[in-house]
């Protein structure tokens, strides 16, 4: 299958399909294009991890696709949801989704529980607001199973917030998305905050979610590691673009798209041996760079890059990658392969 | 209660220090900043606080001249409070510091401040660390304005060196900018242009990467081990990152609870981690590449309450390697009862929650668990569910620390060894490592 700028086919076995979605926010020096086209599909049951530098628009993509972003950002495209349009719902609509079909999970778990309120209050108030049947004790039963495949022992289930450690209150952050059972999570930097053991802790726990609920995650990132070792799939993005999606472990072997390749090369782990980094900063997201948004910074940037946008092609390995390295061929001018000659970049011109 | 507490174990040179032939520029000696709780209403009008949390707790070290320390541990660790309390801007309740064969633990606000030019620190946030109100020329410049040079033009022509220094360049293309103007990683190399503005020897860098992008991170590490060999510094750098560490370090000091648990020289320890905390550490990393990735091993539970350590070794209750002498004792038993429940489902554990009574009593760290039965039970009952918990985990490590498990009635009591150990630092090969499974092992070199 290629596919060509987002005009795509809808896949009919996703939980959530993303079609040539853009979010704009006006400002005074024009509009920020945070997201600007992306298309993307996500079956039952699975993680699809989201990767980018701060400003690369992965934050909003995700607040997008659930339409919880402020009232002044322009959303176009299609994010259809088990065949509904999110993007042309009705907010009284919506509303009766998330919770029961939607969920997300914050950042900072510090600062979303009530501190006034017991654990179990949390639980008993979700599951009465969205499932009013259950018996008390049904909703008792569901929260405490539920926290406890989260590592959350019964007994502190009358606890308040503040006698839980910090991973604790993720964790529990993550059941009370999950205790209603919703088709699709968004997942923001659940691990930002928190430390190497209470990071590798969630990782483990966003791995097991697959086998005990049956719930699709998006899982946005800047860590590469804790894709490779929580998604099945992964989506790069770059400048308000996915630049590479496909299979995380194809995309971390064989990088199709340059700046996949650098942003792993850059990934400092126990395993590096030379410092690498990426030569320039992100763009202004106001006025990009033509053509491919990389070129700028791109060591393999050819004379077609900075001319055309590149398609979106699939590669052999069944990656989706938009550079011109892949092709398509016949849409490259002729002379368009040779390299691209680079202004010189001032050492402090980063992110 | 039997625990030793561990002397405080004399500075020696590390291995790695020994190559670098720097002389010493930092002696920490059994260094002490504990932080009083405060109690309840009552204890406010009657005075007297609900004891301490020791941030640093004996801690000792010397960094020699070209150093670069990583002092590595989590959140709540002690290590951003160790990293402040040797530039004097936490006060430090007992132990020594020396800097530059002066001891300078007992110096004044104003005995201090000339010190200051020779020991700056670089912050984790430079979105923080930047007043948003000043231009750099303002920001980077202060520092000398603080320490009495008015000339403008010196000012102006000391900013553009630090300047060229860290790499923002062209420097009139930045002199006038404000931080809302800059990215992450030019604003870090504001902060260290700053700090390095005074000619230190020594930078205290606390986490001064991990707010940034990983496409620049590696670049700000560069910049630093450059401005190092160009300009003679030495670093405490404090993380909780063991990758970067790995890199940037010449010796590691891993802390958990305020202590020192593993010291030595950086090579050493990655290549052969001996404290099980080190390991577990090493292996949390996340990989992203799939044919590096190492098999986890987690350590069970949570990081314990400072305020209330648990008895013997601080690891111990999370600890996949403890024994008999480690320091098991009632939190222990509740933390086993938790775990035990969170393997069943809801209604097998509402069963089972009824033969025991208020689990509170265990919290109180003691040699002795009283567990209570719950309503219309026996201890009989107890001791029959603790029978079941023991026979689903045999090789759980708490049991080989308990002495004695009797019926009193309404309650069962479960007696812990007393002779539990509190481990010091031993000398095993080049690390020093504070677990008691080189208790034997040690060699007296």
């Amino acid at each position: 299958m290629t596919l060509i700028d987002g005009e795509l086919s809808v896949n009919t076995d996703a939980v959530m399909s993303v079609r040539n979605l853009k979010v704009w926010y006006g400002t005074a020096r024009g509009p920020v294009r945070a997201v600007d086209g992306v298309s993307f599909d996500m079956r039952r049951g699975e993680t699809l991890g989201l990767v980018g530098e701060s400003g690369s628009g992965k934050s909003t993509l995700g607040r997008g696709v659930l339409r919880l972003l402020p009232d002044a950002a322009q959303v176009t495209g299609k994010v259809l949801f088990r065949g509904q349009d999110l993007v042309t719902m009705r907010k009284k609509d919506l509303r009766a989704l998330r919770g029961p079909e939607l969920g997300l999970i914050f950042q900072e778990p510090m600062t979303r529980l009530n501190p006034l309120m017991r654990i179990s209050d949390h639980f008993l108030e979700t599951l009465h607001t969205h499932e009013p049947a259950l018996s008390k004790d049904q909703m008792r039963r569901r929260s405490i199973d539920t926290l406890g495949a989260m590592g959350i022992p019964p007994t502190r289930f009358t606890n308040y917030p503040h006698e839980f450690s910090g991973g604790m209150r993720q964790r529990i952050m993550i059941a009370l998305a999950l205790v209603l059972n919703p088709a699709f999570v968004v997942a923001d930097e659940p691990t930002t905050a928190l430390d190497v053991l209470v990071e590798a802790q969630i990782i483990q726990i966003l791995a097991d979610i697959k086998r005990n609920f049956d719930t699709s995650i998006l899982l946005i990132t800047h860590n590469l590691g804790i894709i490779a070792e929580a998604c099945e799939r992964v989506a790069v993005m770059y400048a308000g673009r996915i630049v590479e999606q496909g299979d995380a472990r194809a995309v971390f072997a064989q990088p199709a798209h340059p700046y996949t390749r650098e942003l792993l090369a850059s990934t400092i782990s126990l395993a590096t041996t030379e410092l690498h980094y990426i030569p320039g900063s992100p763009p202004d997201l106001i006025d990009p760079p033509s053509g491919c948004r990389f070129h700028p910074r791109c060591p393999d940037a050819m004379q077609v890059c900075p001319t055309r946008h590149p398609p979106t092609v699939t590669t052999t390995l069944n990656q989706q990658v938009d550079c011109w390295l892949h092709g398509p061929e016949d849409q490259i001018p002729a002379g368009g392969t040779e390299r691209l000659e680079r202004e010189a970049l001032s050492v402090a011109d980063e992110a | 209660m039997s625990q030793t507490k561990p002397e405080a174990v004399s500075p020696k040179p590390s291995a790695g220090a020994t190559k670098l032939g720097g002389e010493p520029l930092l002696n920490v000696e059994d260094l002490n900043v504990h932080f009083a709780l405060r109690g309840g209403t009552f204890s406010r009008f009657v005075g007297g606080a609900r004891g301490a949390v020791k941030a640093v707790d004996g801690v000792s070290f010397t960094l020699r001249r070209g150093e670069v320390l990583g002092v590595v541990g989590e959140s709540g660790s002690g290590k951003t409070t160790l990293g402040r309390a040797i530039l004097h801007t936490v006060p430090v309740t007992s132990g020594r510091i020396t800097f530059d064969g002066r001891d300078i633990t007992d110096l004044s606000d104003s005995q201090i401040r000339p010190l200051r030019r020779r020991m700056q620190m670089v912050f984790q946030d430079p979105n923080a660390a930047l007043n948003p109100a000043m231009d750099l020329l303002a920001a980077v410049g202060h520092p000398l304005r603080i320490h009495g040079i008015k000339d403008q033009d010196e000012i102006s022509r000391r900013v553009v060196e630090a300047f060229e220094r860290v790499g923002l360049v062209p420097t009139d293309q930045f002199l006038h900018k404000y931080p809302a103007d800059l990215s992450g990683g030019q604003k870090q190399r504001a902060v260290i242009a700053r700090a390095i503005i005074l000619g230190p020897e020594l930078l205290v860098a606390d986490e001064p990467v991990s707010m940034l992008d990983m496409s620049v991170r590696a670049k700000i590490l560069e910049l630093m081990l450059e401005l190092k060999n160009d300009l003679g510094l030495t670093y405490v750098y404090v993380t909780h990152d063991l990758a970067t560490a790995k890199f940037f370090c010449d010796t590691i000091a891993i802390m958990y609870l305020g202590r020192i648990v593993e010291y030595g020289p950086a090579d050493a320890i990655y290549a052969d981690p001996k404290h099980p905390y080190t390991r577990s550490l090493l292996r949390a990393i996340p990989e992203p590449d799939p044919t590096k990735s190492v098999p986890r091993d987690l350590p069970r539970g949570e990081i314990p309450d400072a305020a209330k350590p648990p008895l013997g070794c601080s690891f111990h209750p999370r600890c996949s390697k403890a024994f008999e002498i480690c320091g098991w004792e009632s939190r222990d038993l509740r933390d086993l009862l938790d775990r035990h429940w969170l393997a069943h489902r809801e209604d097998e554990f509402e069963q089972e929650r009824r033969i025991v009574g208020d689990l509170a009593t265990l919290d109180v760290p003691s040699l002795r668990a009283d567990l209570p039965a719950g309503a219309n039970q026996t201890g009989q009952d107890v001791l029959a569910l603790l029978d079941r918990i023991k026979e689903d985990d045999p090789h759980e490590p708490m049991w080989s620390g308990v002495r004695d498990v009797s019926d009193a009635g309404s309650s069962v009591h479960v007696d812990f060894r007393e002779d539990n150990i509190d481990p010091p630092l031993y000398d095993v090969g080049r690390q020093r490592v504070a677990c008691l499974l080189y208790r034997d092992a040690e060699n007296p070199s």
